[in-house]
């Protein structure tokens, strides 16, 4: 829901979402340690990430590369001269005690995300250093440095979100994008997408922002969703009870489903940032642009618009294909002349990736069917026999002798013995009743123990009689 | 023969001719050491048994094969302590080698131990140590200079034939003018600040303390060159420094910048540097007016840089992963217990200016406006270099001081940096080297020359040139 009343008043939300992503590359941001998660803790660290002393940053450009790709495919301006600048602040699970980022020179400025009817701004994208990972024991604490200098994207978008809704469906076309991309996993569980909300509510027809709060600690896509759902109206009966929202920073309980007070705006960070002397700007050259350019894939909402123009499938089957990039790589390599068909079969299963069929089998069972080779009924049998063992149609249709006999021969044969053995239905056809001819085809169809072609029964039948 | 008295290229001759061992070179400082660190307190840390072991694996055929060298306790040796004189890094052994020493190591070097400094590199007397102050080897009443204090203490008492130390802001010249020996400090870039433990990031260098002008370009060639391991360090080739050593200065352009030659300097300095200008105007060079009119920002614009960058490099001194910890209820507590034990007055003075100036609000008017001048003051030497080759000023304004003389005073401290602070903010190169003695007492007075940007050969070949001609590098400290 967009909007909601609180007393005469109708309240808007504004939503704006800073999203995290971990960049998939082989190697750490500022050193060689590599990106490996799930293993035995401070096993993936060296001086540098471990803040050692003496230790200098040197570049990853693969990093770079990835940021300037994600850039690209949500519109950004690539910045051309770009910089490093120091945040300050001290926590147990920053080595240096400062966040290598970017402040005022990101990669990449502007953009924006399709989402059904509307389109949401970006601000920003810039590249940063992620902080390693805290762990609390009875009566110690414990920090896993393999984390800790791992490339993270942070994605700032503008606050052109109005309802949870919003907020879910950017999060999940930026997730397809950067997975179409190559540019992260997005797992929520490995912490590979994070994303904090910055929520406000307004009299609706004020242009004035409210009071912003922002919400950390969600888990996941719908996560986020429930957070605003319980925040928004929070808010807004709040200020519906005359109390004023002030600028703090809450915590989302998934559990309990609340928010709740982290540290309000007199506990706020100064995080005195200055360029960071220890490494150079980022200058991004034509070529560098024009080499990622060519890295530039297919996205999404283009997908699904060629998908139906190249295609002719609905809107909805579409949609449903490039909503995940295996399905649709899957549906390319099976569409064959009747990609309408293949899609149904595909859409028949809850992930046929999943399963031991193979794109080019879809492809042969469609083909079976559309040639009269097999009936749709005995198509069914056999989508289900390859489900069950990944053998190809022509195998299964082999093995089950289920293939139609469409040989006029033999099935004139049948058609003589049905009309000899039926002069009712044969009398009953004469005199107008066209229905009596399905009696026939169906005793044609006993005959040939249901192999013979029905299409091709019932216009002999016709002829002959 | 006292071996311990002798120049790198002496004893690289010795040696290559069999005259005298490795070993024996080694026990001679060793011997040396123990006669007169007593004194001295040049040196926190030492291991003779590691010194004699790299000495019998010395390979001679190396350019720096078998010489002993003296590190500040600033720069990473694997297994080694690295604790900045600083009690925050209590016990902290060095899990690697700062790139410096590795190519130290590769030219045969031995490393024969660690030297004193001003915590974490910021003081210009080595009294900010937290293990003690260590004396000039001219006067034992006196201080030797800082922030480099023990490395020039130890090859000005020839405990070491030759060392290396670390400049942001004066710390080998001042130290190398007060203790009668070369110092130089290279252009920002040229030598890898990997494994140097951060003062000031955009200041900091690594440089060689030596006898003469010709071991300066000798250590200068081992540590020079590209470093994939710092960004900042630059991807030229590195030259052979002495090669044109001998060149001589005739038809080189001295400037002389009257912005340097100011009141309250000392009468005998000031002498003295004139009359090495004469010297050099002797020799054939042309003397030149110049100006860098904006010298008088210099000091305020450093204190602004340099301690915003080292409120940043000396967050991660915490007590969490390494070094010194002070156990506290919870984490905060940990934190300011660890560094309020950890840092002396001087490093917390430092933090403290550096965090404010980079506070909000505060932000433009401190930090940004110092990076603009900053900018004016490197211009200054650009335009200045384009009527000069080198430019001549005293390295200090006054010789050593005596200890505690400054102690109380942190800014009539900075300002004996006065000369050679400029030079880290522009970025040049440049180098002290002994230009005579006051009277009475007898201390030390160092020269300074500024060069423009990676030409370390020219600097040094002024100063060869200059050396050769004068009696002063001979003269040694009656310990």
């Amino acid at each position: 829901m967009a909007q909601r009343k609180a007393g005469a008043v109708n309240y808007e939300a504004v939503i704006g979402l800073e999203v995290h992503v971990q960049l998939k590359t082989q190697s750490k941001l500022f050193c060689g340690c590599a990106t490996e998660f799930g293993v035995e803790p401070n096993t993936r660290v060296c001086p540098i990430c471990l803040g050692y002393p003496g230790v200098l940053p040197v570049m990853n450009a693969e990093a770079i590369r990835k940021t300037i790709l994600s850039g690209l495919m949500i519109g950004c301006k690539i910045t051309r001269f770009s910089k490093w600048d120091r945040k300050n602040y001290f926590y147990p699970d920053m080595p240096k005690n400062y966040q290598i980022s970017q402040y005022d020179l990101p990669l990449c400025l502007g953009g924006a995300v399709q989402i059904p009817g509307k389109t949401l701004g970006v601000t920003r994208i810039h590249l940063e250093e992620d902080v390693a990972k805290s762990f609390h024991f009875d009566t110690t604490s414990g920090v896993d440095f393999n984390r800790a200098g791992t490339p993270l994207m942070e994605i700032v978008s503008e606050p052109d979100m109005r309802s949870s809704e919003d907020a879910f469906a950017y999060l999940t076309a930026l997730k397809e994008i950067l997975i179409t991309g190559g540019v992260s996993d997005c797992d929520m569980e490995k912490g590979q997408l994070r994303c904090d909300c910055n929520v406000s509510v307004r009299p609706v027809g004020q242009a004035k922002f409210g009071e912003k709060v922002e919400i950390k600690n969600m888990n996941s896509i719908s996560g986020v969703k429930r957070a605003l759902e319980y925040e928004i109206p929070r808010q807004i009966a709040a200020l519906g009870r005359g109390e004023k929202i002030f600028q703090e920073t809450r915590r989302w309980d998934d559990e309990a489903g609340k928010t709740s007070v982290m540290r309000t705006k007199e506990y706020a960070h100064d995080y005195r940032y200055f360029p960071e002397p220890d490494l150079m700007p980022v200058t991004v050259s034509d070529s560098l642009l024009a080499e990622i350019q060519q890295l530039l894939p297919e996205l999404p909402e283009a997908k699904r618009q060629r998908f139906v123009r190249q295609y002719g499938l609905p809107e909805y089957d579409a949609g449903v294909l490039v909503a995940n990039s295996t399905l649709a790589n899957f549906f390319e390599k099976a569409a064959g002349k009747n990609p309408k068909a293949v899609a149904n079969w595909m859409m028949s299963v809850s992930d046929i990736t999943a399963t031991p069929i193979q794109p080019v089998q879809i492809g042969e069972l469609v083909a079976a069917i559309d040639a009269g080779q097999i009936s749709g009924k005995q198509g069914k049998d056999v989508f289900a026999e390859m489900l069950a063992t990944g053998k190809s149609p022509g195998t299964i249709i082999k093995e089950k002798g289920l293939a139609q006999v469409s040989d006029t021969g033999a099935i004139e044969g049948f058609c003589d013995q049905a009309i000899a053995g039926n002069p009712k239905s044969v009398a009953d056809f004469k005199a107008g009743n066209k229905a009596a001819l399905n009696a026939l085809v169906g005793q044609v169809m006993k005959l040939s123990k249901g192999k013979a072609n029905p299409q091709l029964v019932s216009a002999i039948l016709a002829r002959k009689l | 023969m006292s071996l311990h008295t002798l120049t790198i290229s002496e004893l690289r001759d010795k040696l290559q001719r069999g005259e005298v061992s490795v070993r024996q070179l080694t026990q001679a400082l060793l011997d040396r050491i123990q006669a007169v660190d007593g004194k001295l307190k040049a040196y926190l840390w030492l291991n003779p048994d590691d010194a004699l072991r790299q000495a019998d694996a010395a390979d001679l055929t190396k350019p720096l094969g078998g010489i002993p060298v003296a590190i500040k306790d600033v720069l990473n040796v694997t297994g080694q302590p690295c604790t900045c004189a600083s009690k925050i890094l209590q016990g902290h052994i060095s899990v690697y080698d700062a790139t410096a020493i590795r190519k130290l190591r590769d030219a045969g070097a031995i490393l024969l131990g660690r030297t004193n400094m001003d915590e974490f590199a910021m003081g210009s007397s080595t009294e900010n140590s937290s293990w003690g102050v260590t004396r000039n080897p001219w006067d034992l009443e006196r201080i030797p200079g800082g922030s480099s204090g023990g490395s020039a203490a130890a090859v000005a008492g020839h405990e070491a034939i030759a060392a290396l130390g670390s400049d942001t802001g004066g710390s080998i010249r001042q130290p190398a003018a007060l203790t009668s020996c070369v110092g130089l400090k290279p252009t920002y870039g040229l030598v890898s600040r990997y494994g140097l433990v951060a003062f000031a990031s955009s200041l900091d260098q690594i440089g060689p303390f030596t006898k003469t002008v010709e071991d300066a370009a000798l250590l200068l060639g081992v540590i020079a060159g590209h470093d994939p391991l710092d960004s900042t360090s630059v991807p030229a080739p590195v030259p052979d420094y002495q090669e044109k050593l001998n060149a001589g200065v005739k038809g080189l352009r001295i400037g002389l910048p009257k912005e340097y030659f100011i009141d309250g300097m000392d009468r005998e300095v000031e002498a003295a540097v004139r009359a090495a200008i004469r010297q050099l105007e002797s020799l054939g060079a042309e003397v030149v007016e110049i100006l860098l009119p904006h010298t008088d920002y210099a000091v305020a614009v450093y204190y602004l840089i340099a301690t915003a960058e080292a409120s940043a490099n000396l967050a991660r001194f915490d007590g969490v992963r390494y070094g010194a910890r002070v156990r506290g209820a919870d984490v905060l507590e940990t934190y300011s217990k660890t560094r309020g034990a950890g840092f002396g007055p001087e490093v917390k003075r430092r933090i403290i200016l550096g965090t404010y100036a980079l506070s909000a609000g505060y932000y433009d008017a401190y930090y940004l406006r110092a990076q603009k001048v900053r900018t004016l003051i490197r211009r200054d030497f650009e335009q200045a270099f384009q009527k000069c080759d080198v430019i001549v000023t005293p390295t200090s304004p006054t010789p050593a001081f005596k200890i505690g003389e400054k102690a109380n005073d942190p800014l009539q401290m900075y300002l004996s940096d006065i000369f050679t602070i400029s030079v880290n903010l522009a970025g040049n190169c440049g180098l002290s080297l002994p230009c005579g003695f006051t009277s009475q007492p007898k201390l030390p007075i160092g020269l300074q020359l500024i060069g423009k940007a990676f030409d370390e050969s020219t600097l040094l070949r002024v100063a060869y040139a200059y050396e050769q001609s004068t009696p002063w590098h001979k003269e040694r400290p009656a310990l």
